[in-house]
């Protein structure tokens, strides 16, 4: 092995050396950040549309009443593994994706704090990515328990079973791994002068997020090692018989699984509260209370998990708590809201497709956070528990949260990565064609879970089905939406109008110092911030 | 041993974090098969165990020697502190979820069966117990006989460790040799009795909640100490070659930090497993 050193003096002429790996070795061996980063940006893309075209299947199954195309086990792996790959394939490896490339340009470091860890973590990604999608084609087929994966239904089924469970542990020693990574990274190398307060918000937001996940991903851990030993092993610890409790698993697992949701939620917070001031042109406002307002709501998300359960049973004092602690993230939610929105105040606001994507994200986002309010309500969650009224919440959140603040980063960040201008008209078409097909997609589902119409299931009763056929036409709109997307990002990547080294005016952390795209080893030199 | 200078040492392209996720992917199908008796299984695991030796030996091996070349700085040494720091954070958690799970069965599950009166007829939420549907009579290992005696030897390990400690600091190389030696033979004196007891013990891990959490939590546990007396033979064959000085020996205090973590469990572990 190589042993350079990269030292400033000698720093051209290591380069050259440490350039050495081409074609796939560069990928399979990079301790580049910035070559780690692509990776799990691509990856995340390839999942999305996997995770997209199931649930393409499960909108064509749900066109119409009565069973088209799949049967009931099929549909239920379908929904399944949408919801897993979406979470743990699309959503949270894009985030590290862009934890990857923006967090060492935007603290000036010259890259991750533990280069081949990071490696490591994303090469796990595959790894998991290969066994879990496997098991659609092993004897008795892919996991079709839900992506919670309650047990006692988790319990049945053959060996698709074991190997999500594995996998899973997999993605989880990723993650893990990938958070201590980015926690040091932030801790120990942000350039001299940058205090903590002058983190650019993505950074905060990142850090907080890394947090989140060293503490919880251990947490699913256990859920599922008990999952796997109560399989296999003969231990009863969701057994009643034996004196374990199926509920406890909900508690172990939605431990981790209210933190999770949040691990998705904060980092877009970022991106927005990054394209937000910038084409403002007005720096963020607010900055220390939203910094206040992250870090509450990471705390919070450790005391209101069994909101998930209202409806397993759970004394009334725990209901009561568990109602006004959920109630209570509005609170620190709401400041981030009239932050942003105070910022457009008197700005001189362009609307560049980045920003047309966090605009919508903070409309969007805003009414998943208000149908989460009511869903907080216990009464209400007993209505409404399982119904398509939880479909439509989580995907107000997830969709048009997470992931069309996702987009509106790439294309925020595209010319500093690849050195060229997007296509700013094609942008703008797939933005509108995203958001109005979202909407045509999700908010018919309210309406259906108001009705009653339960989640999960592949036929439903005739007065559902006008809602479920145009949320099917929504549906099928906004997954070929999306390859235009694709087309964008690819056209963008081969080439076109140079960016320069700042083609945001209003942009100011430290990336934009940078050529475009960055040199392979950027802020070998800390830059000085004051 | 100095750094050359300042710059934060970012590592040439490694083979090593691929072979890793190729070994534990291996292992994971590997696994997989034995759970559900394919024979080949195994041979699969077996396969995956030896990539995950390879790669581990590789890439600690890689670790050293730029460590002895004096390629980490100031800043990389604070790095790692943090990385060790988290890592056993996250342990922590690790953890804490199984304790969650032997609270949670106690006081919230068992009483709530031995308030279904009309369901497990006569059963009382007495610990330790099977459970309402498995009629075994569990007799716990008594916790002041094998399990005191661990305690004792562990802390006592952890107090031959800070010796060993102290001797590196003075530069004393036989005493942090000898420290080093006497915690590797207290830790693997804590395994032999842990497996002694484990042989001696009159239940199993299917018997009901009792044998899974008191199974679930000392084997994990038993696991970490076996992992951290590995860890504790290679420092003290890094010591044996003379690869710590006073000033730096940051993988010395890992381990170290790492055995002192696996101590506070067990003391957790004697208290509400073995105790109470």
């Amino acid at each position: 092995m190589n042993t350079s050193t990269v030292s400033n003096a000698a720093a051209v002429h290591d380069h050259a050396h440490d350039h050495a790996p081409t074609g796939v070795m560069r990928w399979l061996t990079s301790t580049n950040h910035k070559d780690i980063g692509t990776l799990y940006l691509w990856f995340s893309l390839f999942m999305f549309f996997f995770a997209g075209a199931l649930a393409m299947l499960i909108r064509a199954e749900l066109f119409q009443p009565g069973l088209q195309l799949f049967q009931p086990t099929v549909f239920n792996q379908l929904t399944t593994m949408h919801g897993l790959i979406m979470i743990f394939g699309a959503i949270m490896p894009s985030l590290v994706g862009f934890a990857n490339w923006q967090v060492p340009l935007m603290i000036g470091a010259p890259d991750m704090a533990f280069p081949r860890l990071n490696n490591w973590s994303f090469w796990l990604l595959p790894a998991a990515g290969v066994l879990l999608i496997s098991t659609f084609f092993v004897p008795g087929g892919a996991i079709a328990g839900g992506w919670t994966m309650y047990p006692p239904l988790f319990m049945q089924g053959g060996i698709a079973y074991d190997m999500s469970i594995l996998a899973v542990h997999i993605l989880g020693v990723s993650s893990i791994m990938g958070a201590i990574n980015i926690i040091v990274t932030i801790l120990n190398m942000r350039a001299p002068g940058m205090t903590l307060m002058k983190m650019p918000m993505f950074v905060w937001t990142w850090l907080i997020t890394a947090f989140l996940l060293v503490a919880v991903m251990p947490v699913l851990a256990c859920a599922i090692t008990m999952l796997l030993t109560d399989r296999n092993f003969g231990t009863h610890f969701f057994d009643a018989s034996g004196g374990g409790d199926p509920v406890m698993f909900q508690h172990v697992f939605w431990f981790f699984g209210h933190p999770e949701v949040y691990i998705m939620i904060l980092p877009a917070f970022g991106i927005v509260s990054t394209i937000i001031p910038t084409f403002a042109r007005k720096p963020l406002f607010g900055y220390v209370s939203m910094v206040y307002a992250v870090a509450s709501i990471a705390f919070l998300s450790f005391i209101v998990w069994a909101h998930h359960m209202f409806t397993t049973g759970m004394p009334l004092g725990g209901q009561l708590f568990f109602m006004y602690t959920t109630m209570l993230i509005a609170i620190p939610t709401g400041i981030k809201v009239f932050n942003w929105v105070a910022t457009l105040w008197r700005g001189s606001i362009s609307f560049e497709t980045p920003m047309l994507f966090s605009l919508a994200f903070v409309f969007l986002f805003t009414i998943g956070g208000f149908s989460g309010l009511v869903l907080a309500l216990v009464p209400v969650d007993i209505q409404l528990q399982d119904t398509y009224y939880v479909v439509a919440h989580f995907h107000y959140v997830l969709f048009s949260g997470s992931a069309m603040a996702i987009m509106g980063g790439v294309y925020y960040w595209l010319p500093k990565w690849t050195g060229h201008m997007y296509d700013e008209k094609l942008g703008k078409v797939h933005f509108w064609l995203t958001a109005i097909a979202f909407n045509i997609t999700f908010f018919p589902m309210h309406f259906l879970g108001l009705a009653g119409m339960p989640r999960r299931i592949p036929d439903y009763a005739l007065q559902f089905a006008e809602f479920n056929m145009i949320a099917s036409l929504g549906g099928f709109l906004l997954g070929a939406s999306q390859l235009l997307f694709l087309y964008v990002v690819i056209k963008c990547v081969r080439g076109g109008i140079a960016a320069g080294n700042q083609p945001w005016d209003g942009a100011d952390t430290l990336e934009w110092t940078q050529t475009s795209p960055p040199p392979y080893h950027s802020f070998v030199t800390p830059p000085l911030v004051k | 041993m100095q750094a050359h200078n300042n710059a934060y040492y970012v590592p040439p392209p490694s083979i090593w974090p691929i072979v890793g996720s190729v070994a534990l992917l291996t292992l994971a199908v590997g696994f997989a098969l034995v759970l559900n008796k394919v024979a080949v299984g195994s041979l699969v695991m077996a396969l995956g165990a030896g990539i995950l030796l390879i790669m581990l030996f590789g890439w600690f091996g890689a670790v050293i020697k730029e460590s002895l070349a004096g390629k980490y700085a100031r800043q990389v040494d604070t790095s790692f502190r943090w990385g060790m720091v988290w890592f056993i954070f996250s342990e922590v958690m690790f953890f804490a979820g199984f304790f969650g799970a032997l609270f949670y069965a106690r006081n919230l599950a068992l009483p709530g069966l031995a308030d279904a009166q009309s369901l497990w007829p006569g059963f009382s939420a007495a610990w330790p117990t099977t459970g309402p549907g498995l009629k075994t009579v569990i007799t716990p290992v008594n916790a002041w006989g094998i399990p005191a005696l661990n305690t004792l030897i562990l802390l006592s390990s952890g107090a031959t460790l800070t010796w060993a400690h102290w001797g590196l600091q003075k530069d004393r190389q036989r005493q942090l040799k000898l420290g080093l030696a006497l915690t590797i033979a207290l830790g693997i004196l804590f395994i032999g009795l842990q497996i002694h007891e484990y042989g001696e013990a009159a239940f199993t891990i299917r018997d009901g909640i009792y044998g899974a959490t008191f199974y679930m939590l000392t084997g994990f546990h038993g696991f970490h100490v076996m992992m951290g007396s590995v860890m504790l033979i290679v420092i003290l064959l890094r010591s044996l070659a003379g690869h710590f000085t006073p000033g730096r020996h940051f993988a010395f205090e890992a381990v170290a930090w790492y055995w002192h973590f696996v101590d506070v469990i067990w003391l957790l572990l004697f208290i509400f497993v073995y105790c109470l």
